[in-house]
């Protein structure tokens, strides 16, 4: 069982509460992924909409509530969102994102280490984001981070695992538990994930604006547990040479 | 006397505290947090904490997010 900060997970699964067409929607599918922990946002009440919280619709016993820092350009800006999570009742638990370029939404890796550094001072169970960068990951996790979160593309692009080399030293290396996220558009590259011994990968967009976000949910779920079971049981190398399935000897009637 | 509210300005009587204008807003206390003047208020100020001519006021909450 996956066990972050001394919580125990028994799903690989961690699900983003982003861009789904409706609360309901999100609850279902949600409900569906089996995952433990979502991520959500903090933003300005639309004051033109005042009823409108995720929190009502969400149940605080069946998820651990990952709040995380987008939006923030540099430590200080994710260090302000922290503690307004925290003061929020988001607990001390925080996704970590410093993302100053809009068009790329890659991670701050200097800002990042430093808003750890300071975060984690003041008590709080920080899983930074960040690019697949073997050097950062041990950085941070000397820093006090719980986990780690590489991303297998940039945010919200679906493309998958495209950081494959970084994320298999990342994994061989890391102490604290190694979260896959963004990117990560199809059941297809959580399984490859999972597949390599990634701990776990978060997923939202793919879930959120697919056709039917509950079947896919759930689609992702299964791919988790394939890919999490295949990586225990021991995959077979990888050879550039073909080698027969069917014996070699016995043949002899042909010739 | 005017404060800036989430970026906009709004006229309150003087000796409003945040709980009042969180009513007037028609937002429960507990799905808010609020820092006025950079200063994280925690839920038991709301009641105490007075406004003053030309505050800041950001009312913030959880919102969908990955």
């Amino acid at each position: 069982m996956l066990t972050i900060a001394g919580r125990k997970f028994r799903s690989r699964l961690f699900g983003g509460t982003g861009k789904f067409s409706s609360p309901e929607v999100m609850k279902e599918a949600l409900a569906a992924s089996g995952c433990e922990m979502v991520t959500v946002a903090l933003r300005r009440v639309d004051l033109n909409n005042p009823a409108d919280d995720i929190m009502s619709v969400l149940d605080r016993d069946r998820y651990l509530f990952l709040p995380n820092t987008s939006g923030a350009r540099d430590a200080g800006e994710a260090i302000r969102l922290a503690r307004l999570a925290r003061a929020s009742g988001g607990g001390e638990w925080l996704k970590l994102e410093v993302t100053p370029d809009p068009r790329t939404l890659l991670p701050d890796p200097i800002e990042t280490l430093k808003a750890t550094e300071e975060l984690v001072r003041e008590g709080f169970k920080v899983l930074p984001y960040i690019n697949a960068d073997p050097i950062l990951a041990l950085r941070l996790q000397d820093a006090g981070a719980v986990a780690v979160m590489p991303l297998g593309s940039p945010i919200g692009t679906n493309q998958g695992v495209l950081t494959r080399f970084q994320i298999e030293i990342i994994i061989a290396q890391a102490q604290v538990p190694v979260i896959v996220d963004a990117g990560l558009g199809a059941p297809s590259h959580v399984a490859e994930a999972m597949e390599m011994g990634a701990d776990a990968v978060l997923v939202n967009t793919a879930i959120a604006v697919a056709g039917d976000p509950v079947r896919m949910a759930r689609a992702f779920a299964m791919a988790v547990e394939a890919g999490r079971i295949a990586y225990e049981a021991g995959l077979g190398s990888v050879s550039k040479d073909a080698a027969p399935s069917s014996p070699d000897d016995g043949l002899g009637f042909l010739r | 006397m005017k404060v800036l509210c989430n970026g906009k300005a709004q006229e309150i009587a003087p000796g409003t505290r945040v709980a009042d204008c969180l009513r007037e807003l028609g937002l429960e206390a507990s799905s808010v947090v609020v820092e006025c003047d950079g200063k994280i208020l925690t839920r038991e100020e709301y009641e105490s904490h007075e406004l003053q001519d030309s505050s800041v006021l950001e009312l913030i909450r959880f919102v969908g997010g990955g």
